[in-house]
């Protein structure tokens, strides 16, 4: 499916759509979420416009086969975003606006000025194109051709941190925490859940296939990064007393999966096809689970500061007494979160850690620990806010709604569903991860 | 048919959460009876022991060979069995549940029937699925539900769960990866080179064995089991560290033999170790529960022994043991955590004796007696049959070890006979015997059930045996 027009032929851009497994999976997961979110967050008429024009330019990062319109679609979802954490944040907004915008743009403008380089060594834009140049390692050659040999690492450099920022890895997150905390229920919702997965789609699309003899050559320290950001946003989140922040964090050691994942796919050798099929199913399943799990717990964190005002771990307590089955409901998602067996967040881990460890033993090995503090992190967070006597502040604790019953019931259902039969989400990439494992091997 | 063990127990957790507070506790007794009738009539009905007999096995994520495969043989069987009869008894022992009793029953059917699925896995990925499940409802059973450091003791225990599992999850991905399999008899079919089971099976046998109390990684047990509630710490001893057991023997062992052979020596080191420290430990404690919960570490020690022998006899009552510390373990922690605990609310070993329980609760004391001989392995009760099957296959690969071992055996008398003369047979102070409230029928019951349990199979060690070691004849690894 590919839709073409010329758009401006000067410089090569054209308008390009087109969709394959990949993208029609990141389709799905926002069509989801974001109806979700404009629920979750009832702020009238400027949040459901902003919204939409978020959504458009979400449909469009996921859908742009040409780096102009897909750089367009990037950028303009920026605005948006910083709009609906500026605005309908809390009291933190401007500083945590700020820092996202900031640390985002710079990083588009690396991103920027790398792409620049590959169309003066190549005069294309096109994915398809570079990326068939990419394989055989043509566009290596013709970026050390016309600038010298530094120049493909700096590209690279420019392109790998304007997506770490975005997705992001360790030591490129410090903007998270803070503007996940911020934002309001359903931005949080849509960062977590959509935008997160905006830099693993650039990772997928752009960088690997472009520049894969350089990915290769530094992969070792790649999969450090990955699994830094697996550890340490799960013992990051072991520290928090804030809800959001916890959440915050723990959403960045999922993402880790997901980059451990594609950086041990990156390596593969041609001899692995069967594992590195199964590893790269296992991203694009975690990059589905993590975005539906993630948001479901940002709602549900943002049903808690709604009913009790704050947000502070300590402050709730013995939740369960008054209102089971919000407490139900919350804790199949946190139990996603944490990867038990049955719910949707098992599978994703389970595929990762398998195919990854053929790939990369060692850093596989190291990554299990942050499944382990995740766990652990999850299950406190669990029994503090839900068991125990009841906190004072929480007295008058309303259970669920019908409208919110409305978004917790079939989300609920179909992270049973993925849980227990995975095979239909499978079906939807297949085909591509198929196609992409040929191309790497 | 045993397959509707593992459905009726989650059947009913799910049951439980919907019907009113006041019939929670039925449901759970009915869900628990259902599974341990059927986990007994399939122990009474299938002739054939030996083989690892599917069950059932359709596909389940077929484009990555996940299969939903169940299988029992002998020794399957007597596990499901001693999970049924733990299931029923920690129901009884928790009738005097007061708060969130939907959900603390929904957590307690939940570990029966997790258990019940790993010890009927027949395909490595159920097995993990299973074995995961068990472990997140202790936590929950013990932080909320537990008494004394409880946040302290639930976070230890599943700190060194999910260790043990992560342990698990790398060697089993390593075998996944290798043998291109995730079926339990496949994969014990496939020849793993000797350098990788030189890795592989320290690396999951020890992540099994921090579930079934391997020394030096046995302290989450003692502290969990002192911050568990009553039906928690039965739950624990008698069916959870069997999970780590039963997991070492049958995936690490079957499927890295020549990787067995290499570290059974230290294994049984280390197991023999465990039983005498831990013996000794208990010797030296406090507070009551911990005395029971060293004594678990003990006794799992033997189990450990008995794998490591690698005999047919040394296995086989390994698997005993596994079935008579269950039943045990449950009655010991029946009488200290609800018999003592719930009424004198102190579990101290200095104030205990002063309060004459064996003239205020008689039963209780009858209960302990039995339940401490049968601990100490006084012949006509079900752990003689089993520690002694285990010092015979040992005596054949470890002869050394045997004396260390009976060492242990005289320290286990020695600290249950104290625990014993200390919690019911003091001296009474007269100022310090208030009423207590009698021993309730549920108690009585329950109690009833473990004691006959451990009689019979006391007397009649064959009804197990004969199940048991055709099983455990057919192992591969067996040095005969």
């Amino acid at each position: 499916m590919v839709e073409r027009h010329p758009w401006i032929p000067a410089i090569g851009a054209e308008y390009v759509l087109g969709m394959d497994g990949l993208s029609l999976l990141l389709v799905l997961l926002t069509s989801l979420i974001l109806p979700f979110a404009v629920l979750a967050q009832p702020c009238g008429r400027s949040f459901c416009a902003l919204t939409l024009l978020l959504q458009a330019t979400l449909y469009g990062t996921f859908t742009a086969q040409n780096f102009v319109l897909w750089f367009l679609f990037y950028e303009v979802s920026l605005f948006p975003a910083f709009f609906i954490i500026k605005l309908w944040g809390d009291a933190n907004r401007d500083v945590a606006a700020t820092k996202f915008f900031i640390y985002t743009f710079l990083g588009s403008v690396g991103m920027l000025l790398g792409f620049l380089a590959i169309y003066f060594a190549t005069g294309t834009f096109d994915f398809e194109k570079l990326a068939g140049l990419g394989r055989n390692g043509d566009l290596g050659l013709a970026l050390v051709e016309h600038f010298g040999s530094v120049a493909v690492w700096l590209v690279f450099a420019g392109i790998f941190v304007g997506l770490a920022v975005k997705v992001p890895l360790v030591p490129f997150h410090t903007w998270l925490p803070e503007a996940y905390a911020s934002a309001p229920v359903g931005g949080s919702m849509i960062l977590t859940g959509i935008l997160s997965k905006m830099g693993v789609y650039g990772f997928v699309r752009l960088l690997l296939p472009l520049l894969p003899q350089q990915v290769r050559q530094i992969e070792p320290w790649l999969l450090a990064l990955a699994v830094c950001t697996i550890v340490f946003g799960a013992f990051a989140a072991w520290l928090q007393s804030d809800l959001k922040r916890m959440l915050a964090y723990l959403s960045l050691s999922h993402l880790g999966y997901c980059m451990l994942g594609l950086f041990a796919v990156a390596a593969a050798s041609a001899g692995a096809l069967s594992d590195t099929a199964a590893a790269l199913g296992g991203v694009f399943i975690q990059i589905f689970n993590h975005g539906l799990t993630a948001a479901a717990l940002f709602y549900y964190a943002g049903l808690l500061e709604q009913r009790c005002g704050h947000r502070s771990l300590a402050d709730f307590g013995g939740l369960m007494q008054r209102t089971p089955l919000l407490c139900g409901w919350m804790s199949v998602a946190m139990f996603s979160s944490l990867g038990l067996p049955g719910l949707n967040g098992f599978i994703g881990e389970f595929l990762i850690f398998k195919g990854a460890f053929v790939l990369s033993a060692i850093s596989t090995s190291i990554a299990v620990i942050g499944l382990l503090i995740t766990a652990v992190v999850l299950m406190r967070a669990m029994q503090i806010v839900f068991s125990g006597p009841l906190s004072p502040g929480c007295a008058a604790f309303p259970e669920l709604t019908f409208n919110e019953r409305c978004v917790v019931v079939p989300v609920t259902l179909l992270m049973f569903w993925i849980g227990i039969a995975p095979q239909f989400l499978f079906n939807v990439f297949n085909s591509t991860v198929a196609q992409m494992v040929r191309l790497v091997g | 048919m045993i397959a509707y063990t593992i459905y009726l127990t989650f059947a009913g957790a799910v049951l439980v959460l919907l019907v009113p507070r006041a019939f929670a506790k039925w449901v759970a007794l009915l869900a628990a009876l259902a599974g341990c009738g059927i986990a007994a009539i399939a122990f009474l009905q299938v002739s054939d022991f030996a083989q690892f007999q599917t069950i059932i096995r359709v596909p389940w994520v077929p484009s990555l060979g996940i299969d939903y495969h169940l299988a029992a043989d002998g020794i399957s069987l007597t596990m499901a069995l001693v999970t049924g009869l733990i299931g029923i008894s920690s129901v009884l022992f928790s009738w005097n549940i007061e708060n969130q009793q939907n959900e603390f029953f929904f957590w307690l059917l939940l570990v029966v029937g997790g258990s019940y699925g790993v010890f009927l896995s027949a395909d490595l990925f159920l097995f993990y699925f299973f074995y995961e499940l068990v472990i997140v409802p202790k936590y929950f059973l013990i932080a909320t539900w537990g008494s004394t450091n409880k946040a302290y003791g639930a976070m230890k225990l599943a700190l060194y769960s999910f260790f043990g599992g992560a342990l698990v999850l790398i060697a089993l991905l390593a075998a996944y990866s290798t043998g291109a399999s995730l079926d339990l008899q496949e994969l014990s079919r496939f020849h793993f080179s000797s350098q990788f089971q030189f890795w592989a099976f320290p690396v999951m046998f020890l992540g099994f064995a921090v579930l079934a109390g391997i020394w030096p990684l046995h302290t989450w047990a003692p502290t969990g089991h002192v911050a568990a509630p009553t039906a928690a710490s039965m739950l624990l001893a008698g069916i959870v560290m069997k999970l780590g057991a039963y997991g070492a023997f049958r995936v690490s062992m079957n499927l890295f033999p020549e990787g067995f052979h290499i570290w059974s020596g230290a294994i049984a080191t280390l197991a023999v170790i465990g039983i005498v420290y831990a013996a000794a430990i208990a010797l030296r404690q406090r507070d009551l529960k911990f005395v029971i919960g060293y004594s678990s570490v003990s006794h799992m020690g033997f189990v450990l022994l008995g794998l490591a022998t690698a005999q047919a006899l040394g296995v086989g009552g390994a698997v005993l043991q596994m079935f008579s510390h269950g039943i045990i373990a449950g009655l010991l922690f029946a009488v200290v955590g609800r018999m003592i605990y719930d009424r004198t609310h102190t579990r101290d070993l200095t104030v205990l004796p002063g309060l004459a329980l064996n003239r205020v609760i008689p039963f209780a004391a009858f209960t302990f007696v039995l339940a401490s001989a049968a601990a100490m392995g006084i012949p006509g009760f079900s752990g003689f049959p089993a520690e002694i099957t285990i010092l015979i296959g040992t005596w054949r690969a470890y002869p050394a070890l045997v004396i260390i071992a009976g060492v242990g055996m005289a320290l286990t008398a020695a600290f249950m006979l104290r625990a014993l003369k200390k919690s019911f047979f003091g001296e009474p102070i007269p100022t310090q015997c208030p009423d207590y409230a009698p021993i309730s029928v549920p108690e009585k019951i329950g109690a009833a059930l473990l004691l006959c349990v451990t009689l019979v199979f006391g007397l009649f060690p064959n009804l197990l045996l004969e199940r048991i070691l055709p099983a455990v004849e057919t192992m591969r690894w067996l040095n005969r």
